[in-house]
């Protein structure tokens, strides 16, 4: 009975879910005309039609490199999402709970968000060649601080009067963080992963071109070199939805999973 | 022998002295009131006594086996339900699931939550519910102590009254012995058996009045005209109303 109410709920969550796909769609559709409009204004070499575009992305998929080019760069965006994902949570926790390293830290953050990526890519590829290091590497300097300053908000702002309550009923320092810090610092957390994620996506291109490291980056460079605007445009949407395929299969069920009580607390109508 | 005894408490928050010399005791099944007005360190006072703020001088005595807290504001997990909430004393006490939900069941009933509210989230119930969810939440373990910090001051007056009949009932079939903050003396009235009076400054206990009669069988005509006599002829509480604490130093 009690099993059965609960996978009804969630069917409801997938239905709502799927519902509000539509209005993706309908974005898309707005994007998609905007572009082609551009087309004809402009002609063939300088923006492809979006189906041209759509039937290359097809073509590249069809002849089977492209899935390997897509999955190297999505294993090095994740790698490095993953590292990022990890040292920053556990460095903005940290900080967060200590004022005086969370001091310290602040001009170290600064430095880090000063520094333009493109930098880093320059140095990581003088440090480690044409390498996943040199992708990773830049990934995690150029999106840690993200996950770092999520994790910190997380904790600086997490409502302390529940960690009283939960110390009079009994719970020590690591179960008030696991029972009750914990979900209070995710929901910060959470937009500075997405963000963090799509970071690394673009990051990973870039290193990946700039580095001549292969992936996506490196193709994307083959077709500028071949002045093939239609497989560049068609590399970037791949690698757009690889991006988008990813968040919503690893990041947003998660989300979703663990932010239900917000969507209650929304008045009706509101619910989306 | 008193199941709580605080001596000779002293607290200072950065320097600036908030209660001295404060010893009080609570005995067995005993519902001990203690006003004051507000800024007066009556929550810190509790804190202390719970074991959440290191009292910088004094000595504090539990004999107590388990106790809870029900604080001024509700305070639930905001993600987590009504039932949740009221289980989170038995999560952290490693009660088993199934017995978990019998126990919640058992605390929401006595504390007048529905069983149609126990799937809500905090979000979803009235301010009066909340407070409900956070009194059984207090009632679940089934404690032998309740620290009561100014729980229905956020209430309307109607409201109030039905709280308080609550705890009133409550202690009587529970047995627990209730240290019960508020700056109402009608509430303390209503409540308690002994009204202790915190100096305006926290220095001391400034005195201790017994009610006469049980929490429960006192009537109201009673209760009013005890109140009435405490404000105009007993100088212990001439000033419970008219301090202001931006003035103290
Ligand atoms: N965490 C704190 N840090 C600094 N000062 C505090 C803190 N908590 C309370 N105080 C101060 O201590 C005094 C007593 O506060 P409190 O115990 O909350 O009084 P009451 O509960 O009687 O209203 C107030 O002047 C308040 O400003
Ligand atoms: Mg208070």
């Amino acid at each position: 009975m009690n099993l059965f109410a609960a996978s009804l709920d969630r069917l409801a969550r997938l239905g709502r879910f799927l519902w509000s796909a539509w209005a993706g769609l309908a974005g898309l559709a707005l994007i998609g005309a905007l572009w082609q409009a551009g087309h004809e204004a402009y002609g063939d070499f300088i923006l492809t039609a979006p189906l041209d575009t759509l039937a290359a992305a097809a073509r590249l998929l069809h002849e089977g490199r492209a899935q390997d080019l897509l999955a190297l760069t999505t294993a090095r965006a994740l790698a490095g999402f993953g590292l990022c994902a990890l040292i920053g949570t556990a460095a903005g926790v940290a900080a967060g709970y200590s004022p005086a390293t969370l001091r310290l830290s602040r001009p170290v953050l600064t430095l880090l968000l000063g520094v333009p990526p493109i930098a880093w890519i320059v140095l990581a590829m003088i440090w480690f060649g044409p390498s996943d290091m040199t992708v990773a590497v830049t990934i995690l300097i150029s999106a840690t601080p993200l996950v770092f300053v999520g994790a910190v908000e997380g904790v600086v702002t997490r409502d302390r009067g529940l960690d009283d309550m939960a110390q009079v009923f009994g719970a020590g320092p690591v179960r008030r963080f696991l029972f009750v810090s914990a979900r209070q610092i995710s929901a910060q957390l959470f937009p500075a992963l997405i963000l963090a994620l799509g970071s690394a996506f673009k990051v990973a291109i870039m290193a990946e071109l700039l580095a001549n490291a292969g992936g996506v980056g490196g193709a994307l460079e083959r077709a500028r070199a071949m002045l093939d605007i239609a497989e560049a445009l068609a590399w970037v949407s791949l690698a757009v939805a690889a991006l988008i395929a990813v968040e919503y299969m690893l990041i947003r069920p998660v989300r979703a999973e663990l932010e239900r009580w917000r969507e209650a607390a929304a008045p009706w109508g509101v619910k989306r | 022998m008193n199941l709580l005894e605080l001596n000779r408490i002293g607290h200072a928050f950065f320097g600036r002295t908030v209660l001295q010399g404060i010893s009080l005791g609570v005995a067995r099944q005993e519902i001990v009131a203690l006003i004051g007005p507000s800024g007066s360190g009556k929550s810190t006072l509790a804190h202390i006594a719970a074991g959440l703020v290191d009292p910088r001088e004094g000595r504090i005595i539990r004999r107590y086996l388990r106790h809870a807290m029900v604080f001024q504001d509700p305070r639930l997990m905001p993600w987590a339900t009504a039932a949740d909430n009221i289980g989170f004393p038995l999560r952290l006490a490693r009660v088993p699931r199934g017995m978990r939900r019998r126990l919640v069941a058992d605390a929401a009933l006595r504390a007048g939550l529905l069983p149609e509210d126990l799937g809500k989230y905090p979000s979803e119930l009235s301010g009066g519910m909340r407070q409900r969810a956070a009194i059984a939440r207090a009632l679940a373990t089934d404690p032998d102590f309740i620290y009561f910090d100014e729980p229905f001051t956020a209430l309307d007056v109607a409201l109030k009254r039905r709280m308080q009949d609550l705890v009133i009932e409550a202690a009587a079939s529970a047995r627990f012995a209730a240290l019960f903050i508020t700056h109402d003396l009608l509430e303390a009235i209503r409540i308690s058996h002994r009204i202790l009076v915190l100096d305006a400054g926290g220095r001391g206990i400034a005195g201790e009045r017994l009610i006469p009669g049980n929490p429960g069988s006192r009537d109201d005509q009673a209760v009013f005209a005890l109140r009435q006599d405490y404000l105009a002829a007993d100088p212990l509480f001439a000033h419970i109303h008219d301090i202001d604490e931006r003035l103290r130093p």
